[in-house]
């Protein structure tokens, strides 16, 4: 409705001009909501740039900055508009429609200060009219944010225009700077760990933020670094995609173990908050792994990969635990994991045999389904004599290694290294799997099942192989949760795990390890985990709106993950990737060219 | 030859819904023929295949060397030696060339997880024996699909070559049957008179029986030992080319009724 009115009042105003005033009202509209969730208020205590900047306000100006960039950027199709803008239009537009953005909350700042929504807006406070008007009054709050707007507007207009070499320098600036002040803790824990303390003091304030002199000094010489490294990297990267065959593998693998160095000497620099935070990384990294497994390569879009990251928590439990209510086997942990893994997999099958035989939309649904009942089993008073219902099982001892030392929550550096050693076997069996007999058949099984089944292939078996495989994983993940945490209660399975978990996989890219593991890092490194926190603690009350807020922008702008597989993203740009192919040459047309004729080809083969 | 026919189709009937798709259809073909089904659209050519496929449930009996293949699902027909191509070209698209063809290998091969994951001598082994006789398949077709095309996504294929896959992605199953559906729909008379010739080599050189629908009647009568026409779900007509394109109801049910009376 709203739309349609929107619409018709847009249809009045001058084509260049339209889309100005249709990507500042989006962006008005834009800030007042973020505003009014609370973000910028509750985030302003976490600094930035000490005494200028704080993340709430990072939240606000953000908008007036992008929508500046998105107007300075020419309209494609430019030869087919009448009149197409030039720079001065550009930079206009991108003032006007930060200007409008802007306005949004000046607009705000009015309706703040004389009426009362409280009722059902629990975030329209005093403390936001105070935060919009920066201390000083209404009037100065409504004339201020047009005036940023308007500069952001401009800023970001401009910026568009630059060449791209000053672009992508500012570019690097900006984030290293907005980097360097959200990876404070993570920075200040390593750096202690080497003994250059004097450096952070200069750096950082001493209530959490970067001062002025450190920002300044981050900004130039990260400046200076792109605009010496630029390109270079990019030389790199082709350098080694040209090498043949053998040389290739062999980087390759240096740049692999490279990682797995810095990996594996890392958590000794660091303090128990950082090796916890990398320890949660890890843990989500062996599930999304597993989940890739099934999602990824099978294409089977599983919702309730949850289940079997709680069964393989619940039978370790089980299985190790002096307090387990019926049974008690008080099994060493490795021990206990072998038959967890063959649980797993009757689990796998259990689960699987029902529903692999549906397809698309159904089979989800019916996963979703299966990873409550799971939860819900563990929860049910018939079964608490078992798992101990909603008083979980508790007082769970860590992993014993050959008696020599104890793996368990209280000291997150172990728990680093076992969750790596455990990803390390999940990157090999992923790896080998793609690259094998099982790994075609998912890959045929995703493309056209039917035909894959008239190929030969036996796709229950094939895929039921996807569900086992991926529940070993699922519960590698939760015999190390336990071990962790020392405790489990059904409320650590919500539904809620199974999104996320799958969230990191489509935001990391399906199908391919690195993307996963990237995901994995940003995502719960950066926001969070379900229950554990991210180096952006102040966000865990939005991470699920941050969450969503990513994963639509992804499914617009680049559905196919951070780091995508070709496969994948083939699958999913096809339109343009044949034309790219065609625009290159490469595309097969009509080959009756000289080699045609029935004649050739049989004197050939 | 002995006495069985490799495909006995008896008596074959099709329902969608209240729609007979096919009915009461006997059909055999012997070891070595070349058999070419034809007849106007909607008579139930691809039908035939979807049920010796098991694609749709059927009613009757198809015996394969004496054996049913009712009942049957889908991949194992095919491993019993029943291969087929599609007639809406249905390639794995952004699988590769060879990968296409490696992958329909898997009922003929075996190694599982254990192999893969411990990257064993049996496994290594299989892996390159399924990569050589997929070249080896692809080279069948002359330089078209081999060399570069080897690692094209079969997306970027011409149409002719995704028909030619899509016939080679069969033959690595390694049927005894092989059933073409439209081999040259869509190509040119150049290729489509190629693809003739390798459709009798096909024969000659791995062994194939063969039982094709097509529409273009150069190449029914150039490739067919024998001619099946059906109309409507009934087999009208059961013979060589001459016979069967004299015969007056194969006339009538393509050019009309009254055609033959005039």
């Amino acid at each position: 409705m709203s739309a349609t009115v929107l619409n018709t009042v847009l249809r009045r105003i001058p084509g260049t001009w339209r889309r100005v005033v249709r990507l500042g009202a989006l962006g008005a509209v834009g800030q007042v909501f973020i505003s009014l969730s609370g973000m910028p208020v509750r985030l302003d205590v976490r600094e930035i740039i000490v005494p200028i900047l704080s993340l709430g306000y990072v939240t606000v100006l953000a908008v007036p900055l992008v929508l500046g960039v998105l107007l300075g950027r020419r309209p494609e199709h430019e030869e087919f508009l009448e009149n197409p803008p030039g720079r001065r239009d550009l930079v206009l537009g991108a003032i006007a429609g930060g200007l409008m953005g802007g306005g949004g909350l000046s607009v705000l700042a009015l309706l703040l200060a004389n009426f009362d929504l409280r009722d059902p807006l629990i975030n329209w406070s005093p403390q936001l009219l105070e935060f919009l008007s920066f201390g000083r009054g209404t009037a100065f709050g409504f004339g201020i944010w047009l005036v940023i707007g308007a500069g952001l507007g401009l800023v970001g207009g401009t910026l568009r225009l630059a060449s791209s070499r000053t672009q992508k320098v500012i570019m690097t600036m900006a984030l290293t700077v907005v980097g360097a002040a959200i990876l404070e803790s993570l920075v200040v824990d390593l750096v202690e760990g080497v003994s250059l303390e004097a450096l952070v003091e200069w750096m950082y304030a001493p209530r959490g933020g970067l001062t002025l002199v450190g920002a300044g000094v981050l900004a130039v010489v990260s400046g200076l670094l792109s605009l010496v490294g630029q390109g270079r990297v990019k030389n790199m990267q082709e350098r080694i995609q040209a090498m043949e065959g053998p040389r290739q593998t062999r980087v390759n693998l240096m740049l692999i173990a490279a990682v797995g160095v810095v990996l594996v000497i890392l958590p000794l620099l660091v303090g128990k908050l950082t090796n916890e935070l990398l320890a949660n990384i890890g843990l989500f990294v062996l599930l999304a792994l597993g989940l890739n497994i099934v999602v990824g390569l099978a294409g089977i879009l599983d919702l309730g990969y949850v289940a079997f990251f709680a069964v393989g928590s619940y039978s370790t439990a089980v299985l190790t635990a002096a307090t387990s209510p019926r049974i008690a086997p008080e099994f060493p942990w490795f021990v206990a994991l072998i038959i967890v893994i063959f649980i797993a997999i009757l689990v796998g099958l259990f689960i699987g045999a029902p529903v692999i035989r549906m397809r698309g939309d159904y089979l989800a649904i019916v996963t979703l389904g299966f990873g409550e009942i799971i939860r819900l089993l563990f929860l049910s008073d018939w079964l608490s004599g078992w798992f101990g219902g909603s008083q979980g099982i508790t007082a769970i001892d860590g992993v014993d290694v050959f008696g020599l030392l104890t793996v368990d929550g209280t000291n997150p550096r172990r728990v680093f290294y076992l969750v790596l050693f455990f990803c390390a076997i999940a990157i090999y069996i992923s790896w080998r799997l793609e690259r094998s007999r099982l790994g075609r058949a998912w890959m045929a099984v995703r493309e056209d099942e039917p035909v894959a089944e008239a190929m030969g292939i036996n796709t229950v078996n094939v895929k039921l192989m996807a569900f086992v495989v991926g529940a070993v994983l699922g519960s590698f993940g939760g015999a190390i949760f336990v071990a962790k945490v020392g405790s489990v209660f059904p409320t650590s399975f919500l539904i809620l795990v199974s999104i996320i978990i799958l969230v990191v996989v489509i935001f990391g890219g399906m199908g391919n390890i690195f993307g996963v593991i990237a995901g994995a890092v940003v995502l719960i490194g950066v926001l969070g985990g379900p229950k554990q926190p991210g180096l952006l603690v102040e966000f865990s009350e939005f991470k699920l709106l941050i969450y969503g807020a990513l994963l639509v922008w992804m499914m617009l702008a680049r559905p196919e993950g951070l780091i995508p597989s070709a496969r994948r993203s083939r699958e999913l740009h096809q339109e343009e990737f044949l034309q790219d192919a065609w625009l290159r040459g490469q595309i097969d047309t009509d080959d009756n060219g000289p080699d045609g004729g029935s004649g050739t080809a049989g004197a050939e083969a | 030859m002995n006495g069985t026919p490799l495909l006995d189709i008896r008596n074959l009937t099709v329902e969608f819904g209240g729609l007979r798709a096919l009915d009461g259809v006997d059909i055999q073909v012997n070891e070595g023929e070349i058999v070419s089904v034809i007849g106007p659209n909607g008579a139930g050519k691809t039908t035939l295949f979807n049920a010796i496929t098991a694609s749709v449930e059927a009613d009757g009996e198809i015996l394969f060397e004496g054996e049913t293949l009712l009942g049957l699902d889908p991949n194992q027909v095919t491993s019993r030696g029943v291969a087929r191509t599609f007639q809406n070209v249905r390639l794995f698209a952004n699988m590769t060339v060879l990968e296409n063809v490696m992958v329909s290998q898997h009922c003929r091969t075996k190694q599982g997880t254990f192999g893969a994951l411990f990257y064993t001598k049996a496994f290594r082994q299989e892996e390159a024996e399924i990569r050589a006789r997929a070249e080896m398949i692809l080279a069948f077709f002359g330089t078209r699909l081999v060399g570069f095309r080897l690692d094209q996504p079969a997306a970027v294929l011409s149409y002719a070559n995704r028909r030619r896959l899509e016939i080679a992605r069969a033959m690595a199953t390694q049927p005894k049957l092989l059933l073409l559906d439209e081999p040259v729909a869509g190509m040119n008379p150049v290729e489509s008179a190629e693809l003739t010739g390798l459709i009798g080599r096909l024969r000659e050189e791995w062994g194939f029986t063969i039982v094709v629908i097509e529409h273009d009647m150069e190449v029914v009568r150039e490739v067919s030992d024998r001619v099946i026409v059906l109309d409507h779900g009934v087999m009208i007509a059961d013979g060589d080319y001459e016979e069967v394109s004299s015969d007056p109801r194969v006339i009538e049910a393509y050019l009309g009724h009254g055609a033959t009376t005039k």
